[in-house]
């Protein structure tokens, strides 16, 4: 029953173009009679957001923190990909995008990536006007750095911090069309279901985190940016409110959820230092332009200094192992062979459990060749950062390094138009599944946010209310409401009411735990039909045993953690499902049944399509659909950066 | 305290700790309440050991302190307690998320507060409602551009010290601890980071006057208080933002006041308007 992804006809390079221009418009005097919702203040639903208004559609957008500038996006340290070949190294659009379906080991959309790579150049012209303050040479032009997966230099950043200065960028455009009346900002609300009528998305339910209200929106369509899922890990890169709520409920509502299981484990995190521990911080990728990544050749040098460690008994695995990419070779790649060096009894740092897992990144042969004031320059503040959290200084001893989970490929289910199967529930940014296949490569989730939210969303969701007209927009009084609201009072009213003595952090770290052993890294059928069935045990454990103290009314943290908490312990199983059925190796999905000899063996016969899971019902199998991935220009070819 | 260029120990240690928690109601008064902490890792960040505090409370059915808090790197600005009377705590440059518990010592007693400041109201214990800071952007802490409309990039070059100056105010994240830190309670060096920001820029140039001053505007409207000159802010600042953007935002301030006295005095000017 997959419906269809409407890739438009003609040659790869010109589908956009021609499909844009083939888009329904809406008339100017009319679109200020439409209510689009968007959830979500990221790259993806600030710039949809801001975008939208600033077309003339009356937008009411949302997020959980006290200001839509906090949202996640905020924290992307490397850069931005975009194809302008300034550095003149041969980059191009055709080669970004083929870079693109190659890093995603060819499980991403032709056609999707395609217009991701073109738009790339917009987004970059849009940001500089806004005043985003990326780093320039000396002549004043735009500087460029090398990330993961290339061999062109075409990624663009502000020191550190290039995510947040992204996000300030969208969130002054937010801002203005605020100002300005066309957008109204609902911060401190939580979306909790989403609202069908007649089988089209019409609106949300929320719950305000201040008064503890929870109340219903009506509009004529509804899109969501809410970001990844990666905390159904426990522990992750992301933020302490990053949920899968917004999707999963959309999910439970219908949407198909897609490739779950691609999940991206980032090779560079500051490693984890006990068990109290909230959350893993990153360090960000570009560090391996000047640091390399090393552990001792003998297991009996690891707990040594390693400055009284020679070169002869160093093991620089990634140059060894990937000699044309190195120590930049794709994150996957990078986490796996890091994982395999520990796994040998090579790591290195403080052991945790009676395991050291790091290892070296290291400056040293940098700080020589280029002197620590240009280190510093380039990476001050993640240096800083990782001696606030360690107490270590990377100028003078390597940095200790160890992946940890990033990034989630998979999301909800869209077609070309960013549509979900219900009409009038788009999807953008970290949320849909669309353009990075089984793997991300580095610096191209800004791309993508910015491109779904500046470019696409406002053309396609134009076309869709141009299709339903005016009269689409219900009451929000109907049946459809009332029900849904019902059923989400009554959901917080269960939670409030299970009075165990567990907290819901304790259930999301064992939760955390069960996915990170058996659905990170190295996946195995057993271990996964295991990971099932001890979530499951966990899920019923939950309901009876949680403590959520608190009315409900009013600030209640233990309340919105537990809600999350929730929705996790039914997605976790959905993504060990998903892997447990994906028998092969690609990308971030690593079964140890498919490889030769560490690398991944993918079975193109057998899986070159989406896997897209149609919800049944609470206990009951979901429903997996699976769109064929049809290759019009790219040839499948194995995966090599040796 | 772990030696610098030592890795932490396989065991890390721990600290006894007496904290004095701020707890309040809306439309209540608050008061501080007392808790020991037997075992603190000096490994864990101040809000880890906020959570050890929680998961007691949660698990004895009582209810956890509320506070504000995401991304625990310092980047988006949530966090925001006042530690020993302290915005961000005793740290230079640094945010309460970041702010690691080898920075205490054992047996120590630590008292933790909301912001203080008129302009951001207790809304449960330690969060705060600080909507003051998005009313002063909305009035003009942007560069007016379409989405689309946007030139080729490289057409405008900017200077390489111009670019640098300019995110080294971007860098504010909007936390407010730069209110809380000042008597007046005023917003000058939130909204100073973001006129120097823009109005530095190129980009910015055209709407530079108008942005200071409607921005000043609105930062009076949403009762914050005057700068005196007290400097307080820069100190607590965990972003570096100086003193130097409050000199900027008064001089393009003052320079849009006089053009705006002229234009209304209806002299003749060179140039257009
Ligand atoms: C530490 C880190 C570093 C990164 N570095 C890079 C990089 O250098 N380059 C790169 O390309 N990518 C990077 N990424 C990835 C990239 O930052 C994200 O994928 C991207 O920013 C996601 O943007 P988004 O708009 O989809 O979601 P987000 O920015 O996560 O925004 C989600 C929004 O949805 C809201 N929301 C979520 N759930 C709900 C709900 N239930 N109800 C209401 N609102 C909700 C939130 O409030 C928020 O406003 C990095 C990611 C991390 C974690
Ligand atoms: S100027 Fe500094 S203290 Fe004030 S909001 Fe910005 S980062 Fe926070
Ligand atoms: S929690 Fe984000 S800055 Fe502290």
């Amino acid at each position: 029953m997959i419906p269809d992804a409407k890739i438009p006809a003609g040659p790869l390079a010109q589908k956009w173009q021609s499909h844009k221009a083939r888009l329904r418009l809406v008339n100017p005097a009319n679109r200020r009679k439409y209510h689009v919702i968007v959830v979500g203040s990221g790259l993806a639903g600030s710039a949809a957001a801001a975008s939208l208004g600033e077309l003339g559609y009356e937008v009411s957008c949302f997020c959980y923190q006290d200001s839509p500038r906090r949202a996640h996006s905020i924290a992307a340290q490397g850069g931005i990909n975009a194809a302008k070949n300034y550095p003149n190294d041969g980059d191009s659009v055709r080669r970004l995008f083929l870079d693109t379906i190659k890093g995603g080991d060819y499980r991403a959309r032709e056609a999707n990536v395609h217009r991701l790579a073109e738009l790339s150049v917009s987004i970059i012209d849009q940001c500089v006007a806004q005043g985003v303050p990326f780093a320039r040479e000396y002549g004043g032009q735009l500087a460029n750095r090398s990330f993961g997966g290339a061999q062109v230099s075409r990624t663009f950043y502000a020191r550190g911090q290039t995510g947040q200065q992204l996000l300030l960028g969208a969130y002054s455009a937010l801002s203005r069309q605020v100002g300005a009346g066309s957008v109204r900002m609902y911060p401190r609300h939580e979306m909790l279901d989403l609202v069908l009528v007649g089988g089209h998305a019409k609106g949300i339910v929320t719950r305000n985190l201040v008064t503890g209200e929870v109340r219903s929106w009506a509009a004529d369509c509804v899109v969501l940016c809410t970001g990844g899922y990666g905390n159904v890990f426990y522990l992750s890169t992301n933020a302490q409110g990053c949920n899968v709520t917004a999707t999963h409920r959309a999910h439970r509502r219908g949407a198909l959820f897609a490739n779950p299981c691609y999940t991206q484990i980032h090779p560079t995190c500051i490693p984890a230092h006990g068990d109290d521990q909230s959350k893993l911080t990153l360090m960000s990728e570009s560090l391996r332009n000047d640091g390399r990544v090393w552990v001792p050749k003998d297991a009996a040098d690891c707990g040594k200094d390693p400055a009284s460690l020679p070169e002869s008994a160093r093991d620089y695995f990634l140059e060894r192992k990937y000699p044309s990419y190195g120590n930049l070779a794709p994150r996957d790649i990078a986490s796996r062979a890091a994982k395999e060096a520990c796994d040998d009894g090579r790591g290195v740092g403080p052991s945790v459990d009676g395991r050291r897992l790091g290892v070296y990144l290291d400056f040293s042969a940098s700080i020589a060749r280029l002197g620590e004031p240009v280190i510093r320059e380039r990476y001050g503040n993640l240096f800083d950062m990782y001696e606030n959290i360690t107490g270590e200084n990377a100028y003078r001893r390597p940095m200790r390094i160890y992946p940890a989970v990033h990034y989630t490929m998979g999301g909800l289910w869209v077609d070309y138009n960013l549509q979900s199967n219900i009409p009038g529930l788009f999807v953008g940014g970290e949320a849909n599944f669309s353009d990075h296949g089984a793997n991300r490569l580095g610096a191209s989730a800004l791309m993508q946010g910015l491109a779904d939210g500046y470019f696409v969303l406002p053309a396609t969701v134009a076309d869709y209310l141009a299709g339903v007209g005016l009269s689409g927009r219900p009451s929000g009084e109907g049946p459809e409401f009332r029900q849904a609201l019902a059923e989400t009072n009554d959901r917080v009213a269960r939670l409030l009411a299970v009075g165990g003595k567990e907290t819901p952090r304790s259930y999301h770290k064992r939760l955390g735990k069960i996915v990170w052993e058996q659905c990170g890294m190295a996946r195995s059928k057993e271990g996964l039909t295991k990971a099932i069935a001890d979530i499951r045990a966990l899920r019923e454990d939950f309901w009876r045993n949680v403590s959520v103290p608190g009315t409900g009314a009013g600030v209640t943290p233990a309340l919105e953690h537990a809600g999350r908490v929730a929705d996790f312990l039914e997605f976790g199983e959905l993504m060990c499902r998903d892997a447990l059925v994906r028998e092969e190796s690609c990308g971030g999905h690593f079964r140890v049944e498919h490889q030769d000899a560490g690398e991944a063996r993918r079975d193109d016969a057998a899986f070159a399509h989406v896997a897209a899971w149609e919800w049944k019902g609470e206990g009951a199998e979901p429903v997996r659909h699976a769109e064929p991935l049809a290759y019009e220009e790219v040839q499948f070819s194995t995966r090599s950066y040796k | 305290m772990v030696k610098e260029n030592s890795p932490a120990a396989d065991h890390p240690a721990t600290l006894r700790l007496r904290l004095r928690v701020w707890r309040q109601r809306p439309g209540q008064p608050g008061a501080f309440e007392e808790h020991e902490l037997p075992a603190v890792p000096t490994s864990a960040s101040f809000l880890e050991m906020m959570d050890l505090l929680n998961e007691r409370l949660i698990r004895e059915g009582k209810e956890p302190v509320a506070f504000d808090h995401d991304c625990r790197e310092g980047i988006c600005g949530m966090c925001s307690m006042t530690i020993n009377g302290m915005p961000h705590g005793p740290l230079p440059g640094v945010t309460t998320c970041q702010l690691h518990m080898r920075n205490f010592r054992d047996g120590e007693t630590i008292t933790v507060e909301p912001w203080r400041a008129r302009a951001f109201p207790v809304l449960r214990d330690l969060m705060v409602d600080r909507s003051g800071f998005d009313k002063v952007v909305q009035a003009g802490g942007f560069i007016s551009v379409r989405t689309g409309s946007a030139p080729e990039a490289n057409s405008i070059p900017v200077p390489k010290p111009v670019a640098d100056e300019a995110m080294d105010a971007a860098e504010c994240i909007g936390c407010g601890a730069c209110v809380a830190s000042c008597k007046n309670g005023s917003a000058m060096l939130f909204v100073g980071a973001k006129v120097t920001h823009l109005n530095l820029l190129p980009q910015g140039k055209p709407e530079a006057g108008r942005r200071a001053v409607a921005m000043v505007r609105a930062m009076d409207e949403a009762g914050f208080g005057n700068c005196t000159n007290y400097g307080e802010c820069q100190a607590h600042c965990p972003k570096g933002i100086t003193l130097d953007v409050i000199a900027r935002l008064n001089r393009d301030y003052l320079a849009e006041r006089v053009r705006a006295f002229f234009a209304s005095t209806g002299k003749p000017r060179r140039g257009g308007d």
